[in-house]
């Protein structure tokens, strides 16, 4: 489960003493909830969002090559990741079945989606005293189809049919977890996890199609350069969403700036916060969490930086160094919820 | 075997219950048709089915457990393989006589255990009084002499018991075995009920079955009966040894019917006096633990100095009456099956009582006339290893092999304290599905008493089936499965 090393060790408990007042044990807004099964909902929801994100990636890609040709489509899933030394380890190089296959059935990859898959079902393992049954059924019976599809060769003809199962389990997810999952603190912290790793997802998915996809300033607007920015929408499920807000025309600021701000589209970075900011909300001042205000705390200049400027702004001073930028603040906020929650400081007033 | 008759053109397709044939055996089901008019009309019910329609069921039903994760699991390097206990989907039944001596019985049972363990943590009168040997008890790996001077709550030291029960050729019950520390299988009992009611609710028509749902609320209500008082509403946890514990699915089941959180080690802590356990709105008070962890892994500084899985300081709270423990340490003293020899004069001597259900007669090799008689009479009896569990180390005389028994005598005659022997019980049989038709095979019985205050016993239990055809070891670990036990109303 990885992710979730740091809770191995045996870590120091929060000292506060808030629940101790609680002899009914009922907070607030409903029973206590423990802190292990807070971090996992947060990772199971992390890892199914995921494994969502991937095999749209994975999906795109194979539609972007055979229409472009260009086999540095597959190059780019193993940057989006920050894979490239350890799939340098295992292949001599970059093949759509080499990295189909370190992606879709290679447990040793911690971000292939066997991987993830794994770690979610682990952790659902976990949880099972609380999701309801459905939600566990469908984990179970998802993950242990997914090995079977995983053990056939996955060929890049055979990807589209694979993609789209596992997305399709993924979103069978998210409709059972809607419909039945208990709305109590463990609802947010499912959600809290769910935003966080889809705006970190999305601003990777810019950022490397931003670089690798665009050659050079001069190249944009050609035949290839659009197809290119059609297949980086669709991998969002953006495409039919942009072309309602832009009906005409296509440009790589519009593109970005849609996939990033735009505050109606449920993959943008600005959506995952605004849905992180009111899931913590919920927790600080409808469970009386005080853990909670020290995590929006940290929003403060996340929120800030996506709500304020123009996309062009952010172009201008440099789209890398900025999404870069937000990846760290969203690697900030999951250790201030951990450390809030469930990791557990020294000493507090002791 | 008898030959099937020449097959002629028109006649009716082949029964489930065709050539059915129990031999010595008592049946549950043929047998119990002449006991009870219902479980004749269920007998009737299953002789008119076709045997590719309960295949079908059975199927279904297979899958099922498999997709609802009613399974335990194993666990390789680096993959997680899900296993589910087989399900007969033929009944077992016991009629309301039946289960009224077993549920006495059991009763009884329960109460004398918590009286032995009262009186050798304190008073041990029962040894002065040389009803059982002083070395049986104190010498006993089982024994915890940090329990000694310890009161516990209603002197309830064994709040789950699973009584583990046998019917003879004559349909006659009889106790194998007691499990007095953490037993296993209730989970069992309740969704084999479920999956009965889905897969076969025309099985069930028009016959009331008594009802298994409410085990995890029993259970919860005598936790809180034993929890310390001044706490209005007890906060109750279930202490698990976690994901990688083949009895997972069972905490994950309990917890859930008692509406509790299910805790590992690494989730409670102990101060100021207290069991906290930790949340998200800090530490929360904790005022009993069901615990399904055995004695030695509860506190590392008590018992294994290096267990990672229970809780630093536990035994001492607990020692102060501060935290409700279930069951309590140091029970295995008493369903240990060296003192199991001893039941039946443990009741009599506290309840001035004969047992209600009798033992198996037992050997014990430790006294020399008991191995004398086990030696004498190897190929007859079942030679079993004290303070095993799961069916290992048991030799069957008359299924082992002149070879076998030479080698086991050595073994015997090396360590005689290490055994008991029993005859051999002609194990009770129950149709069960087999290759496309129904055929005896042989079963035992597994009720739950849950005791706070008092003690109750859930009406049915966990019967377990040998699978395998002549087998006589039902654990789950060596091929055994699960039927759905009715107690009719």
């Amino acid at each position: 489960m990885s992710g979730q090393s740091q809770s191995q060790s045996q870590s120091t408990a929060p000292s506060w003493r808030e629940a101790e007042t609680e002899t009914s044990g009922r907070s607030r807004g409903g029973p206590l909830l423990l802190s292990r099964y807070a971090e996992s909902l947060f990772w199971l929801a992390r890892y199914m969002e995921r494994v969502e994100n991937l095999a749209r990636i994975l999906d795109v890609t194979e539609t972007f090559v055979r229409h472009g040709a260009d086999q540095s489509g597959w190059l780019s899933v193993v940057q989006i990741n920050a894979d490239e030394a350890r799939f340098l380890e295992k292949h001599d190089k970059i093949t759509p079945e080499s990295v189909l296959r370190f992606y879709l059935s290679d447990r040793e990859n911690p971000s292939s989606i066997a991987a993830c898959l794994f770690a979610a079902r682990e952790n659902a393992r976990t949880l099972r005293p609380m999701i309801s049954t459905e939600m566990w059924t469908q984990i179970n019976v998802f993950y242990n189809r997914s090995r079977e599809l995983a053990a056939e060769d996955a060929r890049p003809s055979g990807i589209s049919q694979i993609c789209d199962f596992l997305k399709e389990g993924c979103q069978f997810h998210t409709g059972i977890t809607e419909g039945t999952f208990f709305r109590d603190q463990g609802w947010a912290f499912y959600s809290i996890g769910k935003n966080l790793e889809r705006g970190d997802q999305t601003s990777r998915l810019v950022d490397i199609k931003y670089h690798t996809l665009l050659p050079s300033v001069r190249d944009i607007g050609g035949a290839q350069d659009v197809n290119q920015w059609h297949a980086l929408l669709r991998s969002a499920a953006g495409y039919h969403a942009f072309r309602r807000v832009y009906p005409s025309g296509m440009t790589p600021a519009a593109v970005a700036g849609f996939l990033l701000l735009n505050h109606s589209f449920p993959r943008s970075i600005v959506q995952s916060v605004h849905q992180i900011e009111m899931h913590l909300t919920q927790l600080g001042s409808g469970y009386g969490l005080r853990g909670a205000n020290e995590v929006l705390g940290q929003l403060d200049d996340l929120r800030a930086a996506v709500m304020g400027p123009r996309i062009e702004q952010i172009l201008e001073s440099g789209l890398h160094e900025f999404l870069d930028w937000v990846q760290l603040q969203f690697i900030n906020l999951a250790a201030a919820v951990a450390d809030s929650f469930w990791r557990g400081k020294e000493s507090v007033g002791r | 075997m008898t030959t099937p008759p020449l097959p002629m053109q028109g006649a009716p397709p082949p029964g489930l219950l065709d050539g059915y044939d129990t031999g010595e055996f008592y049946c549950e089901m043929v047998n119990g048709a002449a006991r009870d008019p219902r479980i004749a009309q269920i007998l009737a019910r299953l002789t008119h089915l076709a045997p590719e329609d309960l295949r079908r069921r059975a199927d279904i039903a297979e899958a099922e457990l498999y997709n609802l994760g009613i399974t335990f699991t194993v666990y390789s390097d680096r993959d997680a393989i899900d296993r589910i206990l087989p399900f007969d989907l033929v009944p077992r039944i016991l009629t309301a006589a039946e289960w009224d001596q077993i549920d006495r019985g059991v009763r009884q049972r329960v109460t004398a255990l918590n009286a032995f363990l009262w009186d050798i943590y304190h008073d041990r009168a029962i040894l002065r009084d040389k009803i059982v040997p002083d070395s049986l008890v104190l010498g006993n790996a089982n024994y915890r002499p940090e329990m000694v001077g310890l009161d516990v709550p209603h002197r309830t030291y064994v709040h789950v018991c699973g009584t583990d029960l046998v019917r003879d050729e004559t349909g006659g019950f009889l106790v194998l075995e007691d499990n007095a520390r953490t037993p296993s299988g209730v989970s069992y009992v309740v969704e084999n009920r479920h999956m009965m009611a889905r897969m076969f609710p025309d099985l069930f028509d028009g016959i009331a079955v008594r009802p298994v749902g409410d085990y995890g609320m029993r259970l919860h209500t005598a936790l809180t009966e034993i929890a310390p008082s001044g706490d209005a509403e007890p906060r109750v946890v279930l202490l698990s040894p976690g994901i990688y514990n083949s009895a997972y699915f069972e905490h994950i089941f309990l917890a859930r019917e008692m509406g509790v959180p299910l805790v590992e080690g690494r989730d409670l802590i102990v101060e100021d006096d207290r069991v906290w356990m930790r949340t998200t709105a800090g530490l929360a008070p904790v005022h009993a633990i069901y615990r399904r962890l055995n004695d030695e892994f509860l506190d590392p500084d008590v018992f294994n100095p290096d267990s990672l899985l229970g809780v630093r300081g536990l035994i001492d709270v607990w020692r102060r009456g501060r935290v409700a423990l279930a069951n309590a340490v140091g029970t295995g003293v008493a369903d240990d099956k060296a003192i199991y020899a001893y039941m039946p004069r443990i009741i009599r001597y506290y309840l001035a009582e004969d047992a209600i259900l009798s033992n198996v007669e037992t050997h014990i090799c430790a006294e020399p006339e008991g191995l004398a008689y086990t030696l004498a009479h190897l190929e007859e009896l079942v030679v079993k290893p004290v303070g095993e569990s799961g069916g290992y180390g048991i030799i069957i005389g008359p299924r082992a092999t002149a070879e076998e028994r030479l080698e086991f005598r050595e073994k015997l005659v090396k360590d005689p304290g290490n055994f008991i022997s029993q005859p051999m019980v002609k194990l009770s049989v129950s149709p069960t599905l087999a290759g496309g038709k129904l055929s005896p095979r042989h079963v035992d019985l597994r009720p739950f008493a849950v005791t706070g205050k008092s003690t109750w016993v859930l009406p049915g239990g966990l019967t377990r089936v040998a699978l395998r055809e002549g087998s006589l070891v039902v654990n789950s670990s060596q091929g055994g499965g699960s039927k759905d036990t009715w107690v009719l109303e």
